[in-house]
């Protein structure tokens, strides 16, 4: 247990959010990028809890919480538009809906 | 009644009514009264100007009432401008002077309100036009009995408006509108250095009122008072239509007679009379009288050469009238204040006189104002025939006519004071007038009735005979308010003016002989080549030796070609430039310019905004990157 440190929580925290990144620039199915941004809220919770456990502090893990809440609030948000959007252009690809520019 | 309501009342009175007049005048007229009595309006402006006349009669004997050197009441209305120690009241001055202006202003006005009853009958606007001559005459009034120079100048700038209202009362005719804003135009570079003078006057004096101007003008130092002198002067060869700037007054015919006969003859125009003569203290400080009296004698000169050859009748008097205005500057230039006041209140009648006499010729031969369409017309038109006799005797010079005493009294009073030069110009001016109006007179009534086709010429209706005859009783008369006697204008002008001096002994019968006779030869020469059979002939050999000097005088000396040239030309050449560079290039070019600049950014700046939602959050997160990255650098 000694031996897994709290760097290794860390990279794999970067780690997860650099795909989460990655996954959200490239990939273009609007249900997909949102699983990407879940990625990346989750891998800053686990930067949130390392933090917590290295400082011994509690802000951090309370602070997951509100991460959790906030997330699941997004998810209807944003489940609701998707929904809708597919409704109207029968996909659910981004890039359809490129109207609002200019 | 107390002072202050008679004085503030003339004023307030066809104030007041103009205003009624300007906003319900067409009602008034169509209403149930007007349905009764046709053109009433005009009755009301009359009644109004025509209280004024009254009040500045009671106002007049109040001044005589006083000690002679007490005569002088300052009325005061209410606090018109305070800032610091700058204060300008709104008080009005009752002095001899402006007792005598009122007098003139309003009686003659009075007359020629009655007149233009008759003569405006039936125009469309008619109820505007006594609004347009009630407004004037309540500005002329303000001008004449202002306390302080700036109040005088509110009024000088009142009856300019009203002149070019009126002038451009027909102003559906081109040469009208063009006529009166050559007369605005005109009058507003004279008022440009009248107003310069104010201000030079109220910074070295430090007041703007008339009696402290008139009590320090000494005080000022010579060079100052020249330089204030002439631009005051300036502005009144505008409104006085004097040389250089007399051009627009021959124009200004274009109005209707009764304006003529009121505001470019008897009133409006003397105000830069009336001006030098309130401000003598000031012009006597310096050494801008002799300015004053040439140019006062050049243009009598001037303008006469150029009546003797006009057919217009109404241009003829209105070059009579810049010639006559001349002899007043004269007069004021060789420090003879009170003749030429005198000869201001002359004028008024006879000058007023002979305009409502060709109005009412006008009026008989539909509008026609070209003395060769005209002969013998005193024998269809008896009242205005007389009445004009009496003006053109009265203008010529013929004793014992009112223009006889005032003229004689200006023509010995530069002989007085050792000025041959003037005297000899004003001379040579009464011949010329005596001459071109006479040639009116002969050629308008005298001789073979001819009248234009089809046209029945009937004498004038009876309210603009009402307005002829008084006027012609004063023409025939006004000589007497100078008369040696208890009450002269010149002993009751003194204490304002100064006194005045006059030739003593043998001299001044000479004088007067002197000026008689040359009357008589400009009569007898007008008769020689106009009223006798070989007139025509001898008028073709005159033609034949100064041909050229008559056709220049006849093409105004080629003044307003000058002008035109040298500084309207420049001028339209100068807005032309500002209007279509400087304006159009420069400062809207400069606008657009920045609106264009900014334009062309967004242009480029809007491709950001792809509506890829991917390619915002590539954005974002250079932006992330970019603000971890100062943190980094910034905590190392």
């Amino acid at each position: 247990m000694n031996s897994v440190g709290p760097g290794y929580y860390l990279i794999l925290s970067a780690l997860m959010f650099t795909i989460g990144v990655l996954g959200v620039l490239v990939r273009r199915n609007a249900i997909v990028i949102f699983m990407f941004i879940e990625l990346m809220l989750n891998a800053v919770n686990l930067a949130f809890v390392t933090f917590a456990r290295m400082h011994g502090e509690v802000v951090g893990q309370v602070l997951v919480f509100f991460v959790l809440v906030v997330a699941a609030a997004e998810v209807v948000v944003g489940l609701a538009i998707i929904l809708v959007m597919f409704r109207h252009r029968e996909s659910a690809n981004v890039d359809d809906v490129n109207l609002l520019k200019w | 009644m107390e002072l202050t309501t008679l004085a503030a009342g003339a004023i307030y009175l066809p104030l007041f009514t103009a205003f009624v007049l300007l906003f319900f005048g067409k009602r008034l007229e169509s209403g149930a009264l007007g349905d009764r009595l046709a053109g009433w309006t005009g009755w009301l402006a009359s009644a109004a100007i025509g209280g004024s006349f009254a009040a500045s009669i009671v106002l007049f004997f109040k001044v005589i009432a006083e000690p002679e050197h007490h005569r002088e009441f300052v009325v005061k209305i209410f606090d018109w401008i305070r800032v610091g120690s700058f204060d300008v009241a709104f008080d009005l001055l009752v002095d001899p002077l402006s007792a005598v202006m009122l007098l003139v202003v309003t009686g003659v006005g009075t007359l020629i309100h009655v007149y233009s009853i008759g003569y405006m009958h039936g125009d469309d606007r008619y109820p505007r036009f006594f609004a347009y001559l009630n407004l004037f005459a309540a500005s002329m009034l303000l001008l004449v009995l202002a306390n302080n120079v700036l109040l005088l100048y509110v009024g000088w700038e009142g009856v300019g408006l009203c002149s070019y209202l009126l002038i451009g009362f027909w102003f559906e005719k081109p040469s009208a509108s063009n006529a009166a804003k050559k007369a605005f135009i005109v009058n507003r570079i004279g008022d440009f250095a009248f107003l310069l003078g104010i201000f030079l006057l109220s910074t070295t004096v430090g007041s703007l009122t008339l009696g402290q101007i008139n009590e320090h003008a000494g005080a000022m130092g010579a060079g100052i008072a020249t330089i204030v002198s002439l631009l005051l002067f300036a502005g009144a060869t505008g409104k006085s239509a004097q040389i250089p700037l007399y051009i627009w007054l021959p124009d200004a015919m274009e109005g209707p007679t009764p304006v003529s006969a009121l505001i470019h003859a008897a009133t409006m125009v003397t105000a830069g009379v009336y001006m030098v003569a309130r401000l003598s203290p000031v012009f006597e400080a310096g050494d801008a009288l002799v300015v004053v009296a040439w140019i006062g004698a050049l243009t009598a000169l001037w303008a006469a050469l150029m009546a003797a050859t006009e057919y217009d009748i109404k241009r003829v008097l209105a070059y009579s009238t810049v010639s006559q205005l001349g002899y007043m500057f004269l007069a004021h230039g060789v420090h003879a204040y009170s003749a030429g006041i005198f000869h201001l209140v002359t004028h008024a009648f006879f000058k007023a006189l002979m305009f409502l006499c060709a109005g009412a010729v006008m009026h008989a031969l539909a509008g026609e104002t070209d003395m060769r369409k005209m002969g013998g017309l005193r024998k269809v038109m008896p009242i205005t025939g007389l009445t004009f006799m009496a003006g053109w005797l009265a203008i010529s010079g013929v004793v014992p006519f009112a223009g006889f005493f005032s003229k004689d009294a200006i023509l010995a009073s530069a002989w007085q004071q050792g000025r041959y030069a003037l005297w000899a110009i004003g001379v040579a001016t009464a011949l010329l007038t005596a001459f071109y109006m006479s040639r009116m007179y002969f050629r308008v009534f005298e001789g073979r009735l001819k009248v234009p086709d089809g046209v029945h010429a009937h004498d004038a209706p009876w309210t603009m005979a009402a307005a002829l005859v008084p006027l012609g009783v004063l023409a025939v008369v006004g000589g007497v308010i100078n008369l040696p006697g208890a009450l002269t204008l010149e002993h009751f002008l003194e204490p304002v003016v100064g006194e005045s001096h006059v030739p003593e002994g043998l001299t001044p019968w000479l004088l007067a002989g002197a000026a008689l006779a040359v009357a008589a030869m400009g009569i007898l020469l007008a008769r020689a080549l106009y009223m006798t059979r070989s007139s025509s002939l001898r008028r073709r050999v005159l033609y034949a030796r100064f041909g050229p000097l008559i056709d220049a005088a006849r093409n105004k000396f080629y003044v307003d070609e000058l002008y035109g040239r040298t500084i309207v030309l420049p001028g339209k050449r100068l807005a032309a430039f500002a209007s279509d560079v400087v304006d159009a290039r420069i400062v809207d070019g400069s606008i657009t310019g920045i609106g264009r600049v900014m334009a062309s950014f967004s242009e480029g700046f809007r491709r950001i905004q792809t509506g890829y939602v991917r390619s915002y959050a590539l954005v974002f997160l250079l932006g992330a990157v970019a603000v971890l990255a100062v943190l980094v650098v910034r905590v190392s």
